[in-house]
């Protein structure tokens, strides 16, 4: 169950220490050679743009029924179809890569704030301290994500909020051993040792010299992060367990088009390229990140 | 060896416990009153009060868990508040047929993954290990559930070739096989890949080469039995996600496995089948992880730490 961090980020591992203070100009640099990477980033600049712009340029109210146009295909007045009440397409599309962005976004702050420090305090006192984190986040990872993140949902309440909080809960387990592995190396180092003989206090010891030198891997894991929580989020979505209907979330829409998928498949085929690419910018950009902040591959 | 898989045996139990104590508090954080349900919205208040001294429903939490606790020990799970049946006579029905889709899901995965992998890191930076692993990359980023309505549309609605749901041949079992197990082909592709260039790399390699072993040899005898260990790892963690992937299958394809029933439940507010389906997908991710690092430990003996 310790290679939660492999397995959950659906591709490879994150390194568990990076040298400190990683020269970032350097990074920045491997990471802009990387054409991968860079096409991650081009997808993940584009969502988001199309996100923050959808009032402005979706060509069609997401929520306005038209019977009429009931699925219909892609047409010059709707380029990717109407769905089953003949909203458009595009517009409800457009809409939806907000909500799947905020979820993933969200959820991954959610994970972020309650792992890290977590994992932080565990390294750092050790003991009862770590061993009952450790079998806290034990129990945790005993659960498949997605499973996990289903019963916080039903226990919680169907809604986008729950499933913001289900899926950044699911991943709290993956930051927690991913900071807690890299602070027990971290607090060995002298540079601490001289901190505390300073009389620096433990608040102080982790905010400004365990953690810092845990941002790297955190910045992998969580690019990463924001693709699964996508896609829980819309798995979520899919059983009828986040955002309810008339809102154009992802995973809803798929869950609605299924049952046209022979007379309307422009649906489901649209929406799961959008869930696709987005999810694929975000492991793209992560994997190269992960690249240029491993050590054993720099020149 | 035995040492080593007794501690891990002895780490599990707790884990045990607190996965009855979450799934316990959670299911009861449900809204919606259990007895309620049972009794049906024309029953009486005095029907509903009955329904819940019966089930406990009146006693204190804490007391609650460890009749449940007990009874869990025992065996008994309580009965569906939809079908009346025993818990465990519904687990008992529909779990062979998700164990059958994940074996079935894992051998696809395995098979692609490794010779994908292979293939790879054989010439890397060639087209060859371009494409398959950009390839892999988008097999990890598709939500699962939709790969598999896309297979349905082409190769059920449109050629007619496999079924769109249900079970009972093997021509049931291939399509929500495949949806299940590629994007875990893509992990264990990408994971095989990498550990066989790791190898490759080694000394013991060159040495086989120098001493003219033929290539296909040296991969597949020298360097292939090496990289699998890590891969065997990540394959076995991959075949414990695979439970969880399996409820999205089985929604799509009408798989009567634990999944379905499992949000069948959750739909329902059938708590007891709710509680018992999450603790056997849970047990089961468990033990499939214990296996793991017990084989993992007698793979590599290094990582024993006794």
């Amino acid at each position: 169950m310790g290679n939660a961090v492999d397995a959950r980020a659906g591709a490879g591992p994150a390194p568990e220490t990076t040298r400190a203070g990683a020269p970032w100009r350097d990074v920045l640099r491997r990471l802009a050679r990387n054409r991968l990477a860079m096409l991650g980033l081009a997808i993940i600049v584009l969502f988001v743009a199309l996100a923050v712009l959808a009032p402005w340029i979706a060509p069609h109210d997401p929520l306005r029924s038209s019977f009429g146009k009931r699925l219909q295909g892609p047409s010059s007045e709707h380029w990717l179809g109407n769905d089953e009440l003949g909203r458009d397409m595009l517009s409800r599309l457009l809409y939806g890569a907000r909500i799947s962005l905020r979820i993933g976004l969200i959820s991954v702050a959610i994970g972020i704030a309650v792992g890290v420090p977590l994992g932080a305090v565990s390294a750092y006192y050790g003991g009862w301290v770590d061993l009952v984190v450790q079998r806290v986040i034990d129990v945790m990872l005993a659960f498949p994500g997605i499973l996990l993140a289903i019963v916080l949902v039903s226990a919680l309440g169907v809604g986008l909020e729950n499933v913001m909080i289900a899926v950044g809960v699911v991943s709290i387990p993956v930051y927690t051993r991913l900071v807690r592995g890299s602070a027990m190396a971290v607090k060995r180092k002298e540079f601490v040792e001289a901190a505390r003989a300073a009389g620096a206090s433990d608040v102080v010891i982790i905010a400004k010299h365990i953690l810092p030198n845990c941002v790297a891997p955190v910045i992998v894991q969580s690019t990463l992060q924001v693709g699964s929580s996508i896609l829980w989020a819309a798995g979520l979505g899919f059983l009828g367990l986040g955002a309810q209907p008339p809102e154009p979330e992802w995973g809803t829409i798929l869950s609605r088009g299924r049952q046209y998928l022979l007379v309307a498949p422009h649906i489901t085929t649209a929406t799961g390229v959008a869930i696709m690419l987005v999810v694929l910018g975000f492991n793209l950009l992560g994997d190269g990140l992960r690249d240029a902040l491993d050590p054993r591959l720099r020149d | 060896m035995s040492q080593y898989v007794l501690r891990r045996l002895a780490l599990v139990l707790p884990v045990l416990l607190g996965v009855s104590i979450v799934v316990f508090a959670m299911v009861r954080m449900i809204p919606g009153d259990p007895a309620r349900i049972m009794a049906g919205e024309a029953a009486t208040q005095e029907t509903v009060e009955m329904i819940r001294e019966r089930l406990g429903l009146n006693k204190h939490p804490v007391v609650q868990y460890f009749i449940f606790l007990e009874n869990l020990v025992r065996g008994d799970l309580g009965r569906s508040t939809m079908s009346r049946l025993p818990v465990l006579d519904e687990i008992k029905h529909t779990l062979p047929s998700t164990i059958q889709l994940a074996v079935a899901a894992m051998a696809i995965a395995t098979l692609i993954g490794v010779t994908t992998g292979v293939l790879s890191a054989v010439k890397p930076n060639s087209w060859v290990d371009a494409v398959s692993m950009f390839i892999a990359l988008v097999g990890v980023s598709m939500p699962v559930f939709w790969l598999g309505l896309m297979l349905m549309l082409l190769f059920s609605l449109h050629l007619g070739w496999f079924p769109t749901a249900g079970s009972g041949t093997w021509r049931h079992l291939v399509l929500p096989s495949i949806t299940l197990g590629l994007s875990s082909a893509a992990i264990i592709a990408r994971m095989t890949r990498s550990s066989m260039l790791e190898v490759l790399r080694q000394d013991y390699v060159r040495t086989a080469r120098a001493k003219g072993v033929p290539e296909r040899l040296v991969v597949l005898r020298h360097a292939l039995r090496n990289a699998l260990i890590p891969v065997v790892t990540v394959t076995g963690l991959q075949f414990g996600n695979l439970l969880g992937g399996a409820v999205l299958t089985e929604t799509v394809f009408a798989w009567p496995g634990i999944g379905r029933l499992m949000v069948g439940a959750i739909t329902a507010r059938d708590y007891p089948v709710v509680q018992g389906s999450v603790l056997t997908v849970a047990l089961g991710f468990i033990l499939i992880n214990l296996v793991v690092d017990v084989l993992y430990a007698y793979i590599d003996p290094t990582i024993r730490y006794d």
